[in-house]
Parts: C-alpha cells; structure tokens; sequence
C-alpha cells in the first residue's frame, strides 16, 4: 500500500499541492484525473521520490520514502515521466536491460535477460529490439520505455500520461496491457489520464484531484457519473452506458 | 550484437593509432644522446597524455550529468574558475608566503579550492530553475570571460614582481608543462581513473538523465557530485598542466561518439582518451616537425575547436 | 525632471568625469600650476592629458552608438562588435598591414581594418542564416564563438612572424600610450557614428524587419549594409587607436533602452553620453586604483562589462528577440 500523509507542494508563490492525504490499496489500475493544474503529476512525481515535498509523509509498503535507500525502492516502484529525453544512443533492448539495474547493478545474468524478453514481448517490440531509440516513432519509443520498467519488475507502477504521443489503436493496447499487468501479473498500476473515458473503461478505482487537493475517490461508476463530473472540471458532462462502459459525453 | 562489435573494433583502431602516433613522438627525427632523447619526449609526452585523458573524461563525466552533448567544463567556464582559484590564492597568500611553498603542495591547495568552488558554480548554473540549452551556453561562455578578466585584474593588482612569480607557478601551456607537476598529476589522474573503473555501468544509468536514474535507484545528488568532484580534480589538473583548453574535450569527445557509434561509458571513455592523445600527439608532431612552430598546439587547438562548436550549433539548429 | 534638463545633468556629470579624468595620472598636473601657466604643466595637459580624455569621450561614444546600431540591424539585443566578429577581424586586418605594409600610413590600415571588420560581420551573418530557427540566445552565442576563433587565428598569424606584441596593443584597450597627434582619427570615427544619428529613421525601420522595411517603401538590404558599414569603420578606428573595448556597446544601449525604450532618435545621444562616461569613470579607475600603475581600460571595462551583460542574460533574456 502507498500511503500519503498530509502531503504538501509549493513552486514558490504557487501552491500545487496542499495537505494531500490518500491512500492507494496494492492491487488494480488507479487512475489519476482532473483539470490542468491539478497536481496530478506532482503527486506521482513526489510518490517517485523525483521533487522532495516541503511537508508530508509518503510510505510504500510502509517504507518511508525519505529515508529508504534509493536501489530499494527501485526494486518496488518504477515511474515513467511523460517527456523522455535520450540522450544516450540506446537499442531498445540496452534501454530495457537499463530496467534490470536496480536487481543486477549493470552486471545482467540470465534472469535478467529473461525478464528483458519478457517485457519485450509483452510490449510486441521483439522485432524491434535491437533498433536504436532514436529511430523509433513517438509510439514505439513510448513503449520502448514502458518495456524498461516492466522490466524493473515492481510491484508498483507509476505512469504520468502514458497515452500521449499515441494513437487510439496503441491508446487502447496500452491501457488493456496495463490492465493486464494489473491483474495478470499482480502489479499494482498508478496513472495519471487525460482521457476520463480510458479512466472510466480500464480502472478499478478513480482518485479525481482539483486544485492541488483530492476531490473524490471511488469506482468509476462513483466518479464517472454527472455530478461529480461537473464539479470536477466546471461544465456538463453527460454519461451514458454503452456495453456495460460508461462513457462520458463533452464532444457536442 | 553488431553493434558492440563495431565499438570494440573502433576501440582497437583508435589504441593502434595513438600507440603508432606515439611511437613516431618518441622516435622521428631524434638525434644524438637517445638517454636524453627519450627522457626528454617521454616527459614531454607523458604531459600530453595526461592532459588529453583529463580533458576527455572530465568532458565525458560532465556531458553525462548534465544529459547533453554540447556542454563540456571549458565551455561552461571551469577552466576559468581555476585559473582564478589560483590567482585568488596566490594573491591572499602573497609571493613570501607561496615561495616557501613546495610548488606540489601549492597545487594540492588549488585543487581543492576548486572543488569547492567548483560545486558552487554547477549548483548555480544546475541547481536552479531550467533554462534554455542556448541560454545556459551563453550563461557559462560569459562567466567563463567573466571569471578570465576577474582573474587578470587581481594579477594587474598584484606587484609587478609578484606577477612575475605567479605567472612563473600558473601559466603553462603546451610547449611549456611544469616537469614538477607531472608527479602528483598522475598520481591524482590515475586515482580518479581507478575510482571511475567500478562505475561505468552506474555512469550509463546517470546519463539516462535525472528521473529515469532515480527511478532506477541512483541517490542523485551525492553520487553526481562525487562525479563533479572527480571533474574539478580532471579539470584542475589538465588546467594547472596547459593552461586553458576550451575546445579540446567537446572535439575529443564528439569524435569519440562517432567512432564507437553509442555510448556505453565502457566504450566512450577510453575511446575519448585515445581521440584526445592521438590529437594532442599528433598535433603536437605536426607542430614541430612539419611547421616548426613549436608553441601554437593551444591556438590550433582553439581555432579548430571553435569551428568545431559553431558547426555542432548549427547543425543541431537544422535539426 | 524634463526629458531635457535630465539630459543637462548627464552632459554635467560626464564634464565632471572629463575635467577629473585631466588630473589624474602619473605626473601631478594641478589646476594652480596650469593657472599660474607652469610649462610643465602645460605641456602634460595638452600633450597627453586632453588627448586621452578626448580619446575616452570620442571612443566610448561612438563604441556604444555603434553596439546600438549593430543590435538595431541585426535585431538582436546581445550583439555588438566584440561578440560578432567584427572587432576581431578589425584586429585580424591590421594585422595583416603589419606584415604586409608597415610602412603605409594609420589611415590606410584603419582602412584595411574596416574592410575586414565588414568582412567578419558578414561571415557572422552568414553563419547565422544557416540556423534557421534564430533562438536570440544563439545569436551572441555564435558570435562569441567566432570571435574566439578569429582571435586564434589572429595569434596564431602574429605567433608566426613574431609580432605577438604589436598585436597585444589592439586586443587590450589600453589609453596609456594616447598622445597628441595619435588619437585625432577617432574624430573620424565619431563622425562617422554621428551618421547613425541622421540616419536613425531609417535604421528603425530596417530594424522592424525585411518585410515590414519593405513594406515602407525601404531597400532593408541596403539600409543594413550601410549600417554594418558604419559599425565596422567605427570599430576599426578605435581599435586601431585604442584597442579593444569589449562589451561596452552592449551594455550601454541596453540599459539605456530600460529606460527609455526603443527609439533610436531619442536613444542615440544617450547612448552616446552614457557611453562616453562610462569609459571615463572605467578609465579613472584603472588610473587609480592600483597607482602608479595602470590597469588597462579595456580589462575594466570587459569586467564590468561581462558581469552586466551576465546579469542581462540572466534576467531580461525574454526580451532579447
């Protein structure tokens, strides 16, 4: 379990993050939701350990983050950023091996190659896998970097907008693969989504932030319903339910 | 895998041709007493190798925690916070106090002054909000004139006769290397060489860039500045040695990238190394033998390295 | 205070820097001397000390008009000619009389330099059209770049027919040597940096861009040929009587310009006064900090000057375009 106590985040005069308390159950997709601004990646980015917060608490598996040795928590909790700038000339398969290091220190033994194809496969890039990175399209080099913290086999999975840069084809097989990962393999998946309706069809659970506090949490049908949406992001939203999803309506 | 393979292959060749280069430094053209000859060159060289593996890895480690390939310590000014660490140091002290100064004992000093102030200036130009890869360039070419023309108004301070000694201790350059100083520059060279060995594999994950490696488990910031200490102390050497060398490491290094075609540290660093001796080398015996000249390497060196860095911008500006 | 009587205080506060710039120096010249009319006095007044000062004024004047007029046409902030290669290759140009012609006259090699000084701002250019996307950043950045590159090929020409020393009297702003009868080019130059002033409309205009120059009707080419061709002659001149003064035509119209905007005929006597006094005060100050011996007012100055400019970059960058 992730637990987050009293969390609070400032950039300056701006605050984006004000007494977050939450706790998010091993187990199952969450997705992360609300307006621009509403401190969603912040959050991940501090579950991350990537910005130290200015007051707060956050546990993983009733570690304190702040104190527990990086390599340690490398081995629990992987992240993937929305923006990944390479600079190093990597193949795909070298950026996955790159996962490993927290288990194996850069030394990759034949578990680790194992666990290699298997995040590989997983994400279909078997035929790709000796490619540099830099001559992938912006999908392929997306999943590319989601093989890498497959590959880092945690139990937690962080992901800020995992579906930019994809199309609707790649947009879907990304969300059954983490729910895949979710379910198949035990993991428990933390994202941040722009699109309520991916929220709404893959989710166990829906956490929806505004104004740098947790405005609701729940299942998808608590959260995708009319009301809470529209206090959610200030407008009408319809929902329907098609095929047994709910779909919320903000096109017309 | 192919690619590996290549690296290895480029590796080979560059060890081949400086081994070659530097057989033909110690040999061409040498007349007379071959003890002398030989103690001669072999000082001479082992000043070039020295700086040429200090400017390479120092240029290597910073492009790896900065995640760029354009910005080297020369560019962003280091090589001008020595120079003024120095002067600093030797204007507090006063000439009577450094004479009495085994010379040795004065470059330990300048060299953990400049670790400190070393810090301080990545911190500065890092540590703080992001800035535009140009903006940053410009920052660290402005502060490094800055630094330059700080360093020479406290030497216009000083006593004529004071200046004399200080530019006696500090400004050398390619034809002139402090025979003195060979001793403890490889000393402290080899020292950080040894302590870079065991974390190449580490250096690859940095150079992923700051999330990705603390997502991987690197505690960020104690082990990138371990690594700039290991910069200044590279940067401080190649400085106290020749002088400034501003170009060298960003030329060095570029080559080296295209040779072994990715950058797996295990790769890049000895390569870079070989590219910096097979130009500093080379370039030294073209210089006295083919042109006669004798003490240009530093201004070719100069001249080559910024039409090198112009094309690197505008080629990235294409991009 | 009226736009006008402000400007009187400037013009008395650069008087007052001139008058104390007069009665500094090495050899004590004192008011009482000169008014009980001392030969000795005398002699080092007009000699050597009204020179310099006029040396400082006509320099630093038009060294700042010249930084204004080259970021009007290059529509960049942080450029001028110590960061575009054109005080370098003015440099580079003298050199090259030096060894080819060293008997010809000064104003044949200012010439030369002037010629080279163009050339330079040119190859700048050149390298800067082939970036297409002109982040204001790079601008300064190249030139500072290329300035670096033509100074190594300059010591590297001068290193090889021995004559590093004649070239250290170009790249050091230095007004120790300033004497009567080698220093009255710089009339020249700041007449020719007056032209700036006449034309100020027009480089404006040129200033808002190829398509809105044309759109009024103005050949844009034309207009900044003419006007990088007085920045390269103003900067040949005072590099070949005083020698290098970097930055100050960059920070002068850029602090001038927070101040008053940016009208170029409103700004150029500003930037002129302001320019001219500068120099003087960096002058004074090489005089007497370290007396009897001088620092060189082109190391003040670049001092100043870098520490400013790196203030510029750090805070005012948004405008730089």
């Amino acid at each position: 379990m992730i637990r987050i106590e009293n969390l609070s985040k400032s950039y300056g005069p701006a605050q984006v993050l004000r007494d977050v308390t939450l706790d998010l159950p091993k187990g199952g997709v969450t997705s992360l939701i609300g307006p621009n601004g509403a401190g969603k990646s912040t959050l991940l980015s501090l579950i991350a350990r990537l910005i130290a917060p200015d007051s707060g608490r956050i546990t993983v598996d009733g570690m304190d983050i702040a104190r527990t040795p990086g390599a340690e928590l490398a081995r629990r909790l992987a992240i993937l950023r929305q923006e990944n700038h390479l600079v190093a000339r990597l193949t795909v398969r070298e950026l996955g091996g790159f996962g490993r290091f927290p288990h194996s220190a850069g030394r990759l033994t034949q578990a680790d190659h194992a666990a290699i194809d298997r995040a590989l496969d997983y994400l279909d890039l078997q035929a790709l896998a000796d490619r540099f990175i830099d001559q992938l399209s912006g999908g392929q080099r997306q999943r590319a970097f989601v093989a890498m913290v497959l590959a880092q086999d945690t139990d937690y999975l962080l992901l800020d907008e995992p579906l930019n840069n994809l199309d609707m084809k790649h947009g879907q097989a990304m969300m059954r693969l983490l729910s895949r990962a979710a379910h198949d393999l035990g993991k428990s998946v933390l994202v941040v989504l722009h699109d309520i309706n991916f929220a709404s069809c893959h989710s166990d659970r829906i956490v929806a932030m505004r104004d740098g506090r947790i405005f609701a949490s729940g299942t998808p049908a608590e959260i995708v319903a009319p009301d809470p949406l529209r206090d959610l992001y200030d407008m009408e939203i319809a929902v329907r339910e098609i095929d047994g999803q709910r779909i919320a309506l903000f096109y017309g | 895998m192919p690619h590996e393979r290549r690296a290895r292959l480029a590796l080979i060749g560059l060890a081949l041709l400086a081994g070659g280069l530097i057989l033909a430094f110690m040999t061409l053209g040498a007349r007379g007493n071959w003890d002398f000859v030989l103690a001669f060159r072999g000082r001479k060289l082992l000043g070039l190798v020295l700086v040429a593996h200090a400017v390479a890895c120092s240029t290597v480690l910073f492009q790896t925690v900065t995640a760029n390939r354009i910005l080297t310590p020369g560019i962003m000014g280091f090589d001008s916070l020595y120079l003024l660490c120095a002067t600093l140091l030797f204007a507090a002290f006063g000439a009577a106090g450094m004479a009495g100064l085994d010379p040795r004992l004065d470059f330990a000093l300048n060299v953990a002054v400049m670790i400190g102030a070393s810090m301080a200036l990545y911190l500065w130009l890092f540590g703080g909000e992001e800035r535009s890869l140009h903006r940053l360039l410009l920052i660290g070419v402005v502060f490094g004139i800055f630094l330059r023309t700080l360093a020479e108004f406290v030497q216009r301070l000083l006593d004529p006769n004071e200046f004399m000694v200080l530019s006696d201790r500090l400004f050398a350059s390619f034809s002139d290397i402090p025979p003195q100083l060979l001793g403890i520059a490889s000393l402290l060279i080899g020292a950080v060489t040894l302590w870079l060995i065991p974390r190449l594999s580490r250096l690859d994950v940095i150079g992923l860039g700051r999330p990705v490696a603390i997502n991987l488990g690197i505690t960020w910031r104690t082990e990138v500045l371990a690594i700039l200490a290991a910069v200044s102390v590279l940067v401080a050497v190649a400085a106290a040695l020749v002088g400034q060398v501003l170009f060298l490491g960003l030329v060095a290094v570029s080559l080296a990238h295209l040779a072994v075609g990715q950058s797996a540290h295990r790769y890049v660093l000895p390569a870079a190394s070989l590219v910096g001796i097979i130009l500093l080398v080379g370039g030294q015996m073209l210089v006295e033998r083919v042109f006669a000249f004798g003490t240009a390497l530093g201004l070719i060196v100069e001249f080559v390295g910024g039409i090198t860095f112009i094309a690197l911008l505008v080629a990235r500006g294409r991009r | 205070m009226s736009a006008r009587a402000r400007m009187a205080a400037a013009l008395a506060l650069v008087a007052g820097l001139a008058a104390a710039s007069l009665f500094v120096g090495v050899s004590d010249v004192s008011l009482s001397g000169i008014l009980q009319g001392q030969d000795r006095d005398w002699l080092v007044l007009v000699e050597s000390r009204i020179p310099r000062m006029l040396a400082l004024v006509l320099s630093g004047a038009s060294m700042a008009i010249a930084g204004l007029l080259m970021q009007i046409v290059i529509r960049n902030r942080f450029v001028e000619p110590s960061n575009a290669g054109t005080m370098e290759a003015a440099g580079l140009g003298l050199l090259v009389m030096t060894l080819v012609a060293p008997a010809a006259p000064v104003i044949a090699k200012m010439a030369v330099g002037a010629a080279f000084a163009l050339a330079g701002t040119a190859l700048f250019l050149a390298i800067l059209r082939r970036v297409p996307l002109r982040d204001p950043m790079l601008v300064p950045l190249i030139g500072l770049l290329l300035s670096g590159v033509l100074y190594a090929g300059t010591s590297f020409l001068a290193y090889r027919f021995d004559v590093l020393q004649g070239l250290l009297a170009w790249t050091q702003g230095d007004l120790s040597g300033v004497l009567r009868g080698r220093y009255e080019l710089l009339w020249l130059g700041a007449a020719v940096a007056g032209l700036a002033w006449f034309a100020a409309d027009r480089f404006t205009v040129a200033g808002l861009g190829h398509d809105v120059a044309s759109s009024l009707g103005l050949s844009h080419r034309r207009v900044v040929a003419l006007g990088l061709a007085i920045v390269a002659l103003v900067t040949a001149v005072v590099v070949v009587s005083v020698g290098r003064i970097p930055f100050l035509g960059l920070i002068v119209p850029n602090i001038v310009s927070l101040a008053l905007g940016d009208n170029m005929r409103r700004a150029v006597p500003w930037v002129a006064v302001s320019g001219a006094g500068l120099v003087l005060a960096c002058d004074i100050l090489g005089r007497t900090i370290r007396a009897p011996y001088e620092i060189p007012v082109g190391t003040v100055m670049g001092l100043i000057g870098s520490a400013i400019f790196l203030v510029l970059i750090l805070r005012g960058g948004r405008r730089a375009a």
